[in-house]
Formats: structure tokens, C-alpha cells, sequence
């Protein structure tokens, strides 16, 4: 049998119908993570059909994106602030009723956006096929797993048959060799990566991020890197499962257990690629060369060492555009430039280890005067665990605004937004004109160099706090 | 859905590179539970003031750009989020085909589920439609070609399964709910096999 890469066989095991000229393959999904934005038509669709939910205990609700972070809004008696919010949330607890999917809601502990909380459950597991409609859902891939985004029509096409028709997609080796520096993290590096490959670089294809510098980096740095597969325009990113992810799935409440552990985990071991698999692209990454990271532009491919220098005006509309809008001159250095805004959280940098980073460069040192930092935990599990260990009240002490999870200033869904011609450096993963407010000046990094950049006021490389 | 065999229209003319999803319909609209009207909302941020009034500098706001089907863009439009509020605010507002040198993926499955045409033409096509804005085009998509008023005709891609769709009016689901017992031969056979 011909060598198969990690994507190939996670694909060729879950072709119900395989495709031909004609049609797509009909692909079987395993999970199915559903929240509050995209699924409401799709739970019309089925209504209007009377069409049940095919396999709910395969499907898991949230709710993240339109969800206060505000204590009192959360678990108090305050009401949600945006009543178009406050009725999305109430139409999915409604839909989840109906249909008898397992939903957690406001107050649940288990509360989160859908990317993190899937995970820490042990319900995101090597081989899988993951979909929510949410282009962010190639977290999951650092499991092993194949996942992918996909729209509100396909949401509903997954609950009614639990399939989805999809044409193959095809496969990119990025491979990674050698070890990051010291205070340069996964966001530095897939950073780094979309800058080299570019915003469209992945279009149509499944990342495999291959290498000894992926093989050391725990979970979390992993989904990091997978998170933003999209941002290369890529239809999903994976990892190959490794000793890191079975160490990190053992015990998580939704793991096998038993002898159930042990199959998965000898059929787990089998997803790598073969020796001489062949991918239709590939990119060779040096992890000693990668700097702290942090974009300039509107796009995450816009993106400079943090030692460099904003590019010059080159004739290109998209660059000039995006230097008009950031309000930057091209040859201007990056350190020094001032931020008003300062948020650590989202999908990409929300969890434990990114506040554990964020606590280092805090601890005993204050935020700058006039800046806002805000910090909101990725999902309830990890605000629990980041005031268990302490970092709470780091963040506190700094003067920081620590609050409930969800995806808050990531896209100010939620009213959690900056304001126009404010500066914002975020550890999120879009840097899209508006993407954090009407006229919002997002620049993408680290929580390192957001921690160290809020201390300062400005764009500020985390090495000096080493 | 309508059956969707031939586009002919005026084209309107976005020549930037990268419009990404936020810019076609911003998040902060994506707090509805419906499809409908969210054309007023089509790219928002740069079709109105911050007063609300219409920008005059933005072209969807000038005279020429009504009643234009057919939208032509630099590379890569609808990257980023995959909110299908974006085809739905598109075809809302009436733009009923998207011509590019690359659409993004999740932006394209989703215009194809909803009737709006992805076209993906070379580099030399795309650049002639931005030199020319206004040009009358017809997309025929049964034999998947455009047709400038030069005269010239262009070929594009386009998945087999999704244009068949397209030209029938037929919806995905019918399709894939026809394999159900496929289906339930897949679920009994890796049943055994704990996912």
C-alpha cells in the first residue's frame, strides 16, 4: 500500500461514500461542536423539514461569542447588555432543548468558547472528525484530528445526517526543525508561518505542521499553531498524535478509559504519516531564526519581527489600504508604538499556559496608566485553574480587568470592543479592519509581548522582562 | 432554491486583495437568528459614515453600481471567519456571482450552498474586469464559461456536484439524506470502534 500521510488516513476512515467525478465524498463526522452565532438557521432548517438531530450525543452546544464577560451579567441578575445577544443566547438553550443536545449554558462550569472546552473535556481525540461553524474549529487538529470550519447550511446538514459532502482537499508539509528562542512562542511561530506562506497560501489544502520543534511543544502551543491554519487560508491544520497528547488526554472526563483506553491508544499510534508519504506541498521552517512577532496590518500575514520595521508603501493598494487604516508610516520601527488596549484571551491564546505567560511578565508590575488590559480566561475551567495558581491575582494586582470566558474583544460580539482609532494589542487571531470595533487598530502577538507591551504602554519586546 | 443557469450583468468592481468576511458583513452584526436583510449591512463599515450616512467614495454607494449582479474582487475575497451571513448579505443585496483570481474555501462552499456563483478566472481575466469596471459580462454555468463584451470567453472550475445542484435548484441535503443507509452501514460498522 502506497504511503499515506496523517490527513489521508484520518480522511480515507471516515468516507462513507468515497468521492468520484461527479460527486464529493460523503465524509462521517465524530463530533459536532455547535454555539450560539451559527447554528440558529441550521436549527430552522431541521424545524422547517421536521427533521430530528441524527446523533445528539455526538453533537455539543455553547455558548461564547455573544456572552458577557462581565461577572454580574454571567451569574448575576443584571441583564445581557445587547438585547440582539441576550436572544441568540435564548434561542439556543431553546434549541438545544427541542432537539436534545447536550448544551452548556451561561452558568454551566463548563462554559467556554467551543475550542477550549472541547479539549480540556477529552472530547476533541486523534483520528477525529471535528466541524463547528466556526473557522477556528482546526484547533482541534492538534490532536490528530481532521477539523474544520464550515457554514450555518452545513451545520445543518451535519445534524440532520451527521455527514457532510466534501471534496477532498489537498495536503502541505510545514516542517519545523529546531528550538524556539527564549520568550518567542507559538504565536511568534505561526505567525511567522503565515507571514512566510501568506494569507492564501493554504487555500484548498491540510496543513501538517511535521518537526522537532512541533514534536516539543505541549498541547496547548499546538492548538495555538493549528488555531491559525485558517489565517493561512487553509482548510484545517493537524499535528500528528504524540506520548505530549496522550499524556494529555489521559484522565480528561470524556477520555476512554479502561481497555477502551488501551485500543484507542494503539490505534492512535498509527496516525503518522508514513515514511516517504507524499504531500503536495511542503515549506522547511528554522524555529532559532523566529523573533517575537507582531502584525502591522489588516491581515495576520501583515507581520514583522518585533525588532523590524513597518514596511514601506509599495504600490500595493492592499498595503498602503491597511498603513492608512493603522494610522503607520512605512520604515517607522514597531517597538516604541503606543497601545491603549490590551487584550490576552480568545481561541488562539486563551488558555492556562498563555496566562501563565502573561503572570511571569505581570507579577509584581503594574499596567501602564491609561491602558486597559483586559484578560478573559478561555473558558470557566481555566479561570478556575488561573485563580487556583494564583495568576488572578497577579492580574489583579497589575491592574488588569480579569473577567468570565468567552470570545469577548476578539470580535466584540459581545459589546466588549475598542474604540475607533484606539490601538489594540490583542493575542487573538484577526487583525481585519473592525474586527475588535468600528475603527479598531488591532496588532496581533504573543501573551508574552501583550503582558510586556501593557506594562509599558507600548509595543515592547517580552525579552527585556526575561 | 432557484435554479441558477446564466448570469448577465453589469459587473461592480472591489479591486483589493484579502476582503476577508469581517469586511463583507462585521461581527457585530452576526447577533441575528435569521437570513434575511442583511444586505443593508454588506460591507458596512466601508459603505456608510460613522453618522450612518451612505460614503460616497464607496463604490456600492455611486450611481454606476446599481443593479450590478456580478461583483469582481482582488484575490483571495472571503477570507477569514466562515459566517455564511456573508453570502447571505451578498445575495441579499442582490450581487448574485463573485469573480476572483481565489476565493477563500469556506466562503466558496458557502456561496455555492446558497446559490451565489463563485468564478475563479486567471490573473490576466481579473485584471482586464478591474481596468474595465461596468463591463457587461454573461456567466453561463452550464458550460462553466464567462463571456466578456469583448467577445472573449473565459472558462472556470467548478465542482461537478455543486453545479449540478445549481442548475437544478436541488438542495445538498436531498443528496446526502438519499445515503442514509450508507450512513447507518458506516455508524454499525465502526460501532465497535470507539471514536
Amino acid at each position: 500500500m502506497a504511503a499515506s500521510t496523517l490527513f489521508d488516513k484520518v480522511w480515507k476512515s471516515h468516507e462513507v461514500v468515497p468521492e468520484t467525478a461527479a460527486t464529493p465524498a460523503v465524509l462521517y463526522i465524530d463530533l459536532h461542536l455547535v454555539h450560539e452565532v451559527t447554528s440558529p438557521q441550521a436549527f430552522s432548517l431541521l424545524r422547517s423539514l421536521k427533521l430530528p438531530v441524527r446523533q445528539p450525543q455526538r453533537t455539543l452546544a455553547t455558548m461564547d461569542h455573544s456572552t458577557p464577560t462581565t461577572t454580574d451579567q454571567v451569574f448575576g441578575n443584571v441583564p445581557i447588555t445587547l438585547d440582539a445577544a441576550a436572544k441568540q443566547v435564548r434561542q439556543l438553550e431553546q434549541n438545544a432543548a427541542e432537539f436534545g443536545v447536550e448544551l452548556f449554558g451561561m452558568r454551566d462550569a463548563r462554559r467556554g468558547i467551543v475550542h477550549v472546552i472541547s479539549p480540556e473535556l477529552g472530547a476533541s481525540r486523534p483520528g477525529m472528525t471535528i466541524v463547528c461553524g466556526d473557522s477556528h474549529t482546526s484547533t482541534h487538529g492538534a490532536f490528530g484530528a481532521l477539523a474544520f470550519g464550515i457554514g450555518s447550511t452545513e451545520v445543518g446538514h451535519v445534524l440532520a445526517t451527521q455527514c457532510l459532502l466534501q471534496r477532498k482537499p489537498k495536503s502541505f508539509a510545514i516542517n519545523v526543525e529546531g528550538k524556539l528562542p527564549a520568550g518567542v512562542t507559538a504565536k511568534d511561530l505561526i505567525l511567522a508561518i503565515i507571514g512566510k506562506i501568506g494569507v492564501s497560501g493554504g487555500t484548498g489544502h491540510v496543513l501538517e505542521y511535521r518537526g522537532s520543534t512541533i514534536r516539543g511543544l505541549s498541547m496547548e502551543e499546538r492548538m495555538t499553531i493549528c488555531n491559525m491554519s485558517i489565517e493561512a487560508g487553509a482548510r484545517a491544520g493537524m499535528v500528528a498524535p504524540d506520548e505530549v497528547t496522550f499524556a494529555y488526554l489521559e484522565g480528561k472526563p470524556r477520555a476512554p478509559t479502561g481497555r477502551q483506553w488501551d485500543e484507542s491508544l494503539a490505534r492512535w499510534k498509527t496516525l503518522v504519516s508514513d515514511p516517504g508519504a507524499a504531500f503536495d506541498m511542503s515549506i522547511d521552517i528554522d524555529a532559532t531564526a523566529i523573533e517575537p512577532m507582531v502584525t502591522y496590518g489588516t491581515n495576520p500575514g501583515m507581520v514583522v519581527a518585533i525588532g523590524g520595521v513597518i514596511p514601506k508603501p509599495s504600490g500595493d493598494a492592499i498595503h498602503d489600504k491597511a498603513l492608512g487604516y493603522m494610522g503607520f508610516q512605512g520604515g517607522d520601527a514597531m517597538l516604541g508604538k503606543p497601545v491603549n488596549t490590551v487584550f490576552i484571551g480568545s481561541c488562539t491564546n486563551g488558555r492556562l499556559e498563555d496566562l501563565e505567560a502573561a503572570a511571569s511578565v505581570l507579577r509584581g508590575r503594574k499596567v501602564a496608566p491609561g491602558v486597559h488590559l483586559l484578560i478573559v480566561p478561555g473558558s470557566q475551567e481555566v479561570k478556575r485553574a488561573a485563580e487556583a495558581a494564583g495568576f488572578a491575582d497577579v492580574f489583579r494586582a497589575a491592574g488588569a480587568d480579569w473577567r468570565e470566558s468567552g470570545c469577548s474583544m476578539c470580535l466584540g460580539m459581545n459589546g466588549d470592543t475598542v474604540a475607533a482609532g484606539q490601538y489594540s494589542l490583542s493575542t487573538s487571531n484577526r487583525n481585519f479592519e473592525g474586527r475588535q470595533g468600528v475603527g479598531a487598530r488591532t496588532l496581533l502577538a504573543s501573551p508574552l509581548t501583550a503582558a510586556a507591551s501593557a506594562v509599558r504602554g507600548r509595543i515592547t519586546d517580552p525579552r527585556e522582562f526575561l | 432554491m432557484q435554479p441558477l443557469r446564466t448570469v448577465r450583468s453589469r459587473t461592480v468592481v472591489i479591486p483589493l486583495a484579502n476582503v476577508d468576511t469581517d469586511q463583507i458583513i462585521p461581527a457585530r452584526f452576526l447577533t441575528t437568528t435569521t437570513k434575511e436583510g442583511l444586505g443593508k449591512q454588506l460591507f458596512a463599515d466601508w459603505r456608510y459614515l460613522p453618522d450612518g450616512t451612505p460614503n460616497p467614495g464607496f463604490i456600492l454607494n455611486q450611481p454606476c453600481a446599481a443593479e450590478c449582479r456580478i461583483l469582481v474582487a482582488g484575490r483571495n475575497f472571503g477570507c477569514g471567519s466562515s459566517r455564511e451571513h456573508a453570502p447571505w448579505a451578498l445575495l441579499d443585496y442582490g450581487i448574485q456571482a463573485v469573480i476572483s483570481t481565489e476565493i477563500a474555501d469556506i466562503f466558496r462552499s458557502n456561496s455555492l450552498k446558497n446559490g451565489l456563483l463563485p468564478v475563479v478566472v486567471d490573473e490576466p481575466t481579473v485584471t482586464w474586469l478591474i481596468d474595465h469596471p461596468g463591463a457587461e459580462l454573461t456567466i453561463d454555468l452550464d458550460a462553466a464559461l464567462l463571456t466578456l463584451p469583448t467577445g472573449l470567453t473565459v472558462a472556470f472550475p467548478i465542482e461537478a456536484f455543486a453545479r449540478h445542484c445549481l442548475l437544478n435548484g436541488v438542495d445538498e441535503l436531498g443528496y446526502l439524506q438519499s445515503k442514509l443507509a450508507d450512513i447507518e452501514r458506516f455508524e454499525a460498522e465502526t460501532a465497535t470502534c470507539k471514536r
